[in-house]
């Protein structure tokens, strides 16, 4: 697929102990209305790693991942308090458009817009002023979807419609989409419960693939995908952060019960 | 394994078949054990085949339990605690089937013996199969309860059975010595009370692995170390 051009940069082959944190957040609480769904959650997003968030239905996963782009701020009566970095700086302080460009969103259904093929990838570029001409737009959907490892299967029906592609080369061209705004931060909400083994097969090795240049946070049901593409995993419970640490260790020997519980699927 | 229950009731009842199949295999072995000797020292044939007959039954429940494991492995595919069940599943049926093989070694030898060996002498060595069988019970009892501390109670004991063993082996070499035409009887003795003495280690592997099934980290890791002259390990 995807001829990674590591940066020299990329913390992709340190350990989760030697990378700095991309997304520090501490002391996370989220309100819907009278209703908490997130307690003081504390927890740091290693740069050029995949983090995984897993637990029940409800416990706050996709929750957390929204505050990491302001996705919250849309819902009227959610309200986010605690303290959320991106690198060093407060999201809070950021213009939220310029936010969601450095933090992309790749969701559980693929959503391309009602858009040819390649607008629906030059459409970020476009309104983020990245290109400046039909040149440089074409380049960066060419990148974009060669990154996304969608290039090959597309190239001759670039203006065909982005719902007319299968929906593993659709969740790849919502994938090419947030890439092609140059993002630092890809967040993904369970982009491969949709889809067929062999499309998830597609997205876990891009998924690897990409953490080389970007950093990756991943909710998903499915514990086998989160033991097979992330580093670092979070266990969420009831709105409440119960464990995390490296993904080798949270499923061989997890330290807390519900932990246990949960991963060798004693509870619901 | 952990008190609370799978959500998935047949996961929970195939860990419990396999953990029955465990059990099962060691009294076998245990039998084996316990028959090897008997049919050593009492010169006792019969037995000596029935001791080689259990032997395929050990090795056909060892099939069946690396089977099971397979099957929960590909099916369930278990997590923490449940994987290291599965995992250590199999080494102890490995270890218990090796300790069937030592059994039918010891009759094998044990049909070659020419000269009467002293009474002391066959003493020695019923002492340390009887020390190496309370093992086996007591290591078995730790794996179905998942007695942590019993595994490390029988871990330590194997340095009883290797100063046994040292003492047998002087003991022998000077009737050796006092007599040359003891030599091929004895040597013969002497094979078979390595074959005990084995029997020993692969108690402390299960000791062992039963540890790391529970702790999630290995004994050895956590005991200062024995001092290697008195034993081999695996």
């Amino acid at each position: 697929m995807l001829q990674t051009q590591t940066s020299s940069l990329s913390y992709a082959h340190q350990t989760v102990e030697e990378t700095p944190s991309k997304v520090s957040a501490r002391g996370v609480n989220v309100f819907y209305g009278a209703k908490q769904a997130l307690f003081d959650v504390d927890l740091d997003v290693p740069v050029n790693h995949v983090t995984a968030l897993i637990g029940p239905s409800g416990c706050g996963k996709s929750t957390f991942l929204r505050c990491i782009n302001r996705m919250n701020d849309v819902v009227e009566i959610c309200r986010v308090e605690g303290d959320i970095r991106l690198d060093e700086g407060d999201i809070y302080d950021l213009d939220v458009v310029e936010l969601r460009a450095r933090v992309g969103m790749v969701f559980q259904k693929p959503n391309p817009f009602p858009k040819t093929i390649f607008d629906n990838v030059a459409y970020g570029p476009r309104i983020h002023g990245l290109a400046s001409n039909r040149d440089e737009v074409e380049e960066i959907v060419f990148t974009s979807l060669e990154k996304a490892g969608l290039l090959k299967e597309v190239r001759d029906r670039l203006s065909e419609p982005g719902t007319s592609l299968s929906g593993g080369q659709q969740q790849r061209l919502c994938i090419a989409r947030a890439i092609a705004v140059n993002p630092e931060v890809i967040l993904m909400d369970e982009p491969c419960s949709a889809l067929d083994p062999i499309a998830t097969a597609r997205i876990e090795e891009l998924i690897d693939e990409l953490r080389q240049i970007y950093t990756i946070v991943i909710v998903t049901h499915s514990m086998q995908q989160a033991a097979r593409v992330s580093q670092r995993t979070a266990f969420l419970h009831l709105g409440e952060l119960v464990e995390v640490g490296n993904t080798e260790d949270i499923f061989t020997n997890p330290r807390d019960e519900r932990t246990q519980g949960y991963i060798t699927g004693r509870f619901g | 394994m952990p008190e609370s229950k799978h959500i998935v009731r047949a996961y929970d009842e195939e860990l419990q078949t396999l953990n029955e199949l465990i059990g099962r295999m060691g009294g076998l072995a245990e039998v084996q054990i316990d028959n090897a000797i008997r049919a050593v020292f009492e010169h006792d044939t019969v037995l000596a085949k029935e001791v080689a007959r259990s032997d395929s039954q050990v090795d056909e429940m060892e099939a069946e339990i690396n089977a099971l494991a397979l099957k929960l492995l590909a099916l369930r595919q278990p997590m923490a605690i449940d994987l290291r069940y599965i995992l250590s599943a199999l080494r102890i049926a490995s270890d218990l089937e090796r300790i069937a093989d030592h059994a039918e070694n010891m009759c094998r030898r044990g049909a070659a013996l020419e000269v009467e060996p002293k009474a002391s002498a066959v003493a020695g060595i019923k002492r340390l199969g009887k020390l190496v069988l309370a093992m086996l019970k007591d290591v078995l009892d730790a794996s179905l309860a998942g007695d942590v501390d019993k595994a490390v109670e029988v871990w330590l004991r194997d340095e009883e059975v290797d100063e046994l063993y040292g003492s047998l082996f002087r003991e022998y070499l000077t009737y050796m010595m006092e007599n040359p035409r003891n030599i091929g009887s004895y040597t013969t003795l002497l094979f078979v009370a390595k074959n005990v003495e084995r029997i020993g280690d692969h108690v402390t592997n299960i000791a062992e692995t039963i540890y790391f099934r529970v702790k999630a980290k290995p004994l050895k890791d956590s005991l200062p170390n024995r001092d290697e002259t008195t034993g081999e390990s695996d």
